[in-house]
């Protein structure tokens, strides 16, 4: 869907951090949502610690600030400045690593702790492409269901039922496919409540910031500016 | 979960505070293999912001089986610096942020005001320091005539350039002390104790009788110029959530680079091999079971507090944390603040120093203004009273945390021999230049070359940014 190019839609800055255990897919979901790509054995993270991606909703625009836990999370070594402000999660867990999901409800639970009491937490399954499931969504060319492999190992009821007793948004992806990445995204988009987006809306809003505003500084300047514009959603 | 920890690394560092997560950052960066550990369960050491809960505890002072801290509101929204400092606003320390990108994970704001006293007990007056020609004309600190000879002595320091000597104003630079600098546009006593100290922030008078001294004093009193320029109200910048954010900051950029983190562990023991520090042994606790490791290093560093044998006192600091629920007076009712009472002022050898930060910086619950006030120890007992010419200035104070005089430490020697590479405690000055010295000098021992800031890192920009 690209940019209809009418009058400009109010845009927000939304923080989204990202957690789970190690190798569950984090960083390639992010990639996959980010650049369309996605790498095989692809490294633990290193440099890829801050993405940004706009994702287009019918009203308005949310841009992604996408904080990678940055190996942080190996030592349970997360600094506090991770969480802060975050306005939405992705717990990201294992399909076929149950000990993966019992993390992931460790970090949902460090959210609820640590975070902003409105973050907007989605639980995600990935590695679909792995499970019998994921063959056909994912355009058949993975043969995963002909030597019938099913390597899923964590139920989807079991995770969707945990999903909603908590109040978490749920989904199961496969970063490799592409399959059912942008709709985590768009569905954490339209999950932020509007009263808690940064840029006020309206003439009045954007034409007079609060003292408190004003007094920010930006140390960056005008070297400010690499941040990407194109949209996936 | 051992197997992760890899059998040998370039550098481990040891303690999260600043001047280690900045070198941890920028080694990082540069390629190298980090394993950064701290003893703590959070980040930041000596140079961590605390709740008020937490304060409680470290200082002790309530009653058994009491809950003081519960009055004050939700604990997260407490971030309490141990050590009270500003960044100046074109200091190093903002230009390392800004060459490594950290300054994407922090927010800034200004510091209302940088004020100034003249004179003791019930006649001290408070001022703002004035920051520029025009406001030298409209400063109370200043008569008639001493304005305009102020005026023309800032504006000589706006256009002096050491290599210049047309802009030497006749004196020899190689030899000139700032006294006699001062006394070349006549100023008067009281004003160069605000301008070496409020605006040069020299913190004792040490710095006026130093021969071909004039050229460093004259730069600080430029940084202090340009620093106010840069945003206007005060040559001080805070980042929000307070200076525990720094470290924590900067350990990102350090990750993102490879480094690798881990709190809750304790060194055992430091290997040596042919008197050189070659590896450590380590505990990481917090976990069950608790984790053994041993690692090898080409270079170990890390703050005093990891190698007692190995560092020196050098002086002692007091500091009192103070909690109140109102401005400081005479400062226009600003959300922060910092107020220096110049040494001669008050009958001392040492400023003090008075830093106060509110609910504008998220520091504190909405209401809360949080002033820490500081000076060198010159006595060795009742050292309450050494700092009472700053408790003076705050007026009502709801919680007061006063500890023992905090030691200072330095290295006893430079780390080239037993390849151990020890910051500098946190002095009492308001602001980082200092860190950001030690931090230079560290790199410098440890890499053998000077530490470029700029353009750190561009080149070595991964794709996926």
């Amino acid at each position: 869907m690209a940019d209809s190019g009418n009058a400009p839609k109010p845009s927000s800055s939304v923080k989204l951090v990202l957690l789970g255990e190690a190798a569950v897919g984090k960083s390639s979901l992010v990639l996959r949502f980010v650049n369309n790509d996605f790498q095989e054995n692809k490294e633990p993270t290193i440099g890829a610690a801050f993405l940004t991606q706009k994702c287009n909703l019918p009203t308005r625009t949310i841009k992604f600030e996408i904080w990678d836990t940055a190996g942080q999370e190996r030592f349970a070594s997360l600094a506090p400045m991770y969480y802060r402000n975050a306005q939405a999660a992705l717990v990201v867990y294992d399909l076929t690593k149950p000990t993966s999901l019992i993390k992931a409800k460790h970090w949902v639970a460090e959210l609820q702790r640590q975070a902003s009491p409105g973050i907007v937490i989605s639980l995600v399954g990935n590695k679909l492409d792995l499970t019998n499931d994921g063959a056909g969504d994912g355009g058949g060319e993975e043969g995963a269901a002909e030597d019938s492999g099913d390597a899923r190992k964590v139920t989807t009821e079991e995770a969707k039922t945990y999903a909603e007793d908590e109040g978490l948004l749920f989904f199961e992806t496969s970063a490799k496919t592409g399959y059912n990445v942008t709709e985590v995204f768009t569905a954490i988009a339209n999950s932020i409540p509007e009263t808690s987006l940064k840029t006020a809306r309206g003439p009045n809003a954007s034409h007079a910031p609060s003292r408190t505003e004003e007094q920010r500084v930006n140390l960056n300047g005008p070297r400010d500016s690499g941040a990407k514009d194109s949209c996936a959603c | 979960m051992a197997d992760e920890i890899a059998p040998e690394y370039d550098v481990v560092v040891l303690g999260t505070g600043l001047t280690e997560c900045i070198l941890s950052g920028v080694l990082s960066v540069k390629g190298k293999k980090v394993l950064h550990i701290d003893r703590n369960d959070h980040y930041g050491g000596e140079a961590s912001s605390i709740n008020l809960e937490a304060l409680f505890k470290k200082y002790g002072n309530y009653a058994k089986g009491t809950e003081p801290w519960k009055q004050y509101g939700r604990m997260n929204d407490w971030n309490i610096d141990l050590v009270p400092k500003f960044l100046m606003s074109s200091g190093e320390l903002t230009n390392i942020l800004v060459s490594t990108d950290v300054t994407r994970y922090l927010e800034f704001k200004q510091v209302a005001g940088s004020y100034v006293q003249q004179g003791d007990g019930p006649k001290a007056t408070v001022a703002k320091v004035p920051s520029d020609a025009a406001e030298a004309l409209r400063s109370p600190l200043m008569g008639l005539f001493e304005k305009r000879r102020m005026k023309s002595f800032i504006e000589w320091v706006g256009q002096f350039d050491v290599k210049d000597s047309a802009t030497h104003k006749g004196l020899d630079m190689s030899t000139c002390t700032m006294r006699e600098v001062y006394d070349k546009f006549g100023l008067e006593a009281g004003t160069k104790d605000f301008a070496g100290h409020a605006m040069a922030l020299y913190q004792t008078d040490a710095y006026l009788d130093i021969k071909g001294g004039a050229p460093e004093a004259v730069e600080r009193l430029k940084l202090y110029g340009n620093s106010v320029a840069r945003y206007g109200k005060s040559p001080y910048i805070y980042p929000l959530y307070g200076l525990g954010e720094l470290p924590q900051g900067f350990a990102r950029l350090s990750a993102i680079y490879g480094g690798t983190y881990m709190l809750n562990t304790s060194v055992d023991e430091l290997v040596f091999e042919d008197g050189k520090a070659v590896g450590i042994k380590a505990t990481m606790t917090g976990i069950e079971p608790e984790m053994k490791f041993e690692t090898r290093a080409k270079t170990i560093l890390g703050d005093p507090s990891y190698f007692p044998d190995k560092v020196t006192v050098v002086g002692h600091v007091l500091r009192a944390i103070c909690i109140l629920k109102h401005p400081l007076a005479n400062t226009n009712d600003s959300d922060s603040c910092q107020i220096i009472i110049p040494q001669s002022q008050v009958g001392r050898k040492n400023d003090i120093y008075v830093a106060c930060v509110s609910s504008a910086h998220n520091v504190c619950p909405k209401g809360y203004w949080i002033a820490i006030v500081s000076t060198i120890a010159e006595t060795s007992a009742n050292h309450h009273l050494e700092l009472a010419p700053g408790i003076e200035r705050l007026g009502r104070i709801e919680e007061q945390f006063m500890g023992p005089p905090i030691p200072l430490y330095e290295p006893i020697t430079d780390g080239t021999k037993d390849n151990i590479f020890i910051s500098k405690s946190y002095d009492p000055s308001s602001h980082f230049e200092t860190t950001t010295d030690d931090v230079r000098d560290i790199y410098s021992r440890i890499a053998g070359e000077e530490l470029k800031v700029e353009g750190l890192r561009e080149g070595i920009q991964v794709a996926a940014e």
